[in-house]
């Protein structure tokens, strides 16, 4: 049953994606009417969409920061340890 | 009104001396059983709060049982815990395996309800010493060299808290485990917390980590995410809370780990990444310390050992199907381990703190109180991480698992199907928890330890935050997924120093100091050999001619004492023997009550 569905959505990946960038617009949408009051800086109340930008940024920073650490040396051959 | 204590510790250390005779099938229901009777425990000690087991030993006074708000919570969640990580591995035939866990849970219940330093430190060594075997139970070559580093490394962390406690007890003359003058701290606070802190995994000391938990057993990895991390952080909490250092190594082991996770192939040792950063919120709560922010740090404790446990029995399980545990080796499951799919998805998404799970109710209780107490960088740091959460366990996690490019050889795919029923009965039940968290406040809410704190997680600007955070790390995700697939590579760590470190000790002793010895055996040979040749021949010559003599002499008396004896006492006739003997005895007798 899972495995079927699964399959389902996988046959039409383009409609999902879609589906996925309504739902992110809508979550986008819905946040510009959220009551601010519980914000914990200015910058949340000054930006729209302050987290959607902070979510990303983030991600694609964390991501950065991993590869170009690895590529720095950090990333080494399975059996480094072992000679 | 007095109750009769039982220590949970105790039941836990019965059953495991008790396991090895109890065979076929009473097997299994034992098993069930004593992990059930030390829960009711800790649930019938949680309604009688006050200190039990106190035995004076020389000149200290020992306290076993000290029940209060915060061992309440550890103790139920742990004792919980053993439950399902016993359900999990009853499939296991090695009885040594049940043995080792039962009395690593032990340990860490002990340590929870430990009032003094040295009740403490024992059950501290019992679980590193217990969970040790959990790593040699897996019986490679690999397993075998990291259960030793783990116990090396543990050992130290042991005694760094041993000389701090002494420290403390020669400078205060008090051995009981409390909370600490944290404002103006002395030598033996930093050594104390040192000591509890290399347990947490707190950065420089947490390479043991992920090394250790990735070549535990499959159901053994189970236990040992769970407790020796969790326990540090009760004992953290329970003696550092607002040392502001915390908040700093905080963050730092909270954005370290997830950089490690997202580099890392083995999906075990991601999971123990992942450990590090989240026990990387728990340590900034602690040091920031304020209600809120220790409410928060054993919430997240608690929710943290579900979703984690979580976690490792699903990756524990894709382990024991096929042998694997490598990206690089795996993908493509969902077809034939649909289950185990599931359970990891809401392990993770709990982790990710999707809204309605358990990790969205406990995280946002730490972030808030760093926002509360207007340390803002520390807040936008987790919450970075966060994000980084999301990406590594919610999105590539599974992804690379069961989704991606198949990389299983055609035995892997042949062997990969969703486990036993013990298994997933026990990520049932876990997952099952994860949800109800999320869903049910008043059931962790109310365990809290700081009860006149009100926290609702579930505001209208606190759900679009979370959802626009998720939204766009998975976007991020989608963009850039390529730069966050697998490689056959393994990352290098503060480990590197005494794995390296080690090498070069016994590059030492191989090279100059073997040949200081070759050298030395060398000009012995050429020196000593000839005086020692002309002394032993003199000692030679001693020995026969004068000591023989004497010794002889000796001898020649004794045997003719003897043979005199023998004619005269022993003529073969067993009255006479009998006769002598009683006749001897009976002098000997009154020879002493005349005297």
């Amino acid at each position: 049953m899972i495995v079927n569905f699964i399959d389902y959505l996988r046959d039409r990946l383009q409609t999902v994606i879609y589906c996925c960038y309504g739902v992110m617009t809508f979550i986008v949408i819905w946040s510009l009417s959220v009551d601010t009051s519980h914000a914990h800086t200015w910058a949340e109340k000054m930006i729209p969409g302050f987290w959607s930008l902070f979510g990303l940024t983030s991600c694609a920073i964390v991501i950065m920061v991993a590869r170009w650490f690895g590529k720095s040396g950090i990333q080494t051959r399975e059996d480094y340890y072992d000679n | 009104m007095t109750i009769s204590f039982i220590h949970p510790a105790f039941i836990m250390i019965l059953g495991a001396v008790l396991l090895p005779f109890v065979r076929g099938p009473f097997r299994k229901p034992f098993m069930f059983l004593v992990p059930l009777l030390t829960f009711i425990d800790v649930l019938y000690l949680s309604q009688h709060p006050g200190t039990y087991g106190v035995y004076q030993f020389m000149d200290w006074e020992l306290t076993f049982g000290r029940v209060d708000r915060l061992s309440m919570i550890f103790g139920f969640i742990m004792a919980l815990m053993a439950i399902i990580g016993t359900i999990y591995g009853m499939h296991v035939e090695d009885e040594w395996q049940h043995i080792a866990a039962w009395f690593y849970v032990a340990g860490s219940l002990g340590a929870i309800y430990a009032a003094d330093y040295i009740v403490l430190f024992l059950f501290w060594e019992m679980m590193a010493f217990a969970s040790t075997f959990l790593i040699w139970a897996r019986k490679d070559e690999e397993a075998l060299a990291a259960g030793y580093r783990y116990i090396l490394v543990h050992t130290f962390g042991g005694v760094v808290l041993l000389i701090g406690f002494v420290l403390r007890y020669q400078a205060t003359g008090d051995l009981s485990f409390v909370q600490l003058n944290v404002d103006s701290p002395e030598l033996y606070t930093w050594l104390i917390m040192i000591g509890l802190m290399l347990n947490a995994a707190v950065p420089p000391l947490h390479s043991w980590l992920p090394d250790a938990y990735s070549k535990a057993t499959a159901a053994g990895a189970v236990f040992m995410c769970a407790f020796t991390t969790k326990t540090a952080v009760y004992t953290l909490i329970r003696s550092c809370s607002g040392f502001d250092v915390l908040i700093y190594l905080g963050i730092i082991m909270a954005i370290y780990g997830i950089i490690y996770a997202i580099m890392e192939n083995d999906v075990r040792k991601l999971l123990g990444w992942e450990i590090v950063s989240q026990v990387g919120y728990m340590i900034t709560a602690i040091g920031i310390g304020t209600a809120l922010a220790v409410n928060g740090a054993a919430a997240h404790a608690f929710a943290h050992i579900l979703y984690k446990g979580l976690l490792f029995m699903a990756a524990g399980a894709v382990l024991h199907a096929t042998g694997k545990q490598k990206f690089t080796q795996l993908g493509g499951l969902y077809k034939k381990m649909p289950a185990t799919f599931i359970f990891m998805l809401i392990g993770g998404l709990a982790v990710s703190g999707l809204p309605l799970m358990s990790g969205f109710v406990t995280k946002s209780m730490i972030i808030s109180a760093a926002f509360e107490e207007h340390i803002l960088w520390a807040g936008f740091a987790l919450i970075l991480v966060s994000a980084g959460t999301f990406l590594v366990a919610g999105l590539r996690l599974p992804y690379l698992l069961f989704f991606s490019e198949n990389n299983c050889s055609e035995e892997t795919w042949e062997k990969a199907k969703d486990p036993s029923w013990n298994m997933t009965l026990a990520m049932a039940i876990a997952g099952f928890l994860c949800i109800f968290i999320g869903c049910y406040l008043p059931f962790l809410y109310n365990m809290l330890p700081n009860t006149e704190i009100a926290y609702h997680p579930y505001g209208s600007y606190h759900l679009s935050e979370t959802l626009q955070i998720m939204a766009f790390t998975g976007l991020a995700f989608f963009l850039l997924r390529k730069y966050v697939m697998p490689k056959n590579t393994i990352s290098l760590d503060l480990d590197w120093f005494y794995r390296k470190g080690g090498r070069a000790f016994l590059w030492t002793v191989q090279n100059p100091l073997q040949w200081f010895d070759t050298a030395v055996g060398k000009a012995y040979k050429v020196v000593g050999i000839s005086s020692l040749m002309t002394t032993s021949a003199f000692w030679s010559w001693f020995d026969w001619n004068v000591i023989d003599g004497i010794v002889d002499g000796i001898a020649r008396c004794v045997r003719a004492i003897g043979r005199r004896t023998t004619l005269v006492l022993q003529r073969g006739q067993i009255q006479q023997t009998i006769y002598y003997t009683v006749s001897f005895a009976a002098v000997i007798l009154i020879a002493y009550v005349w005297l």
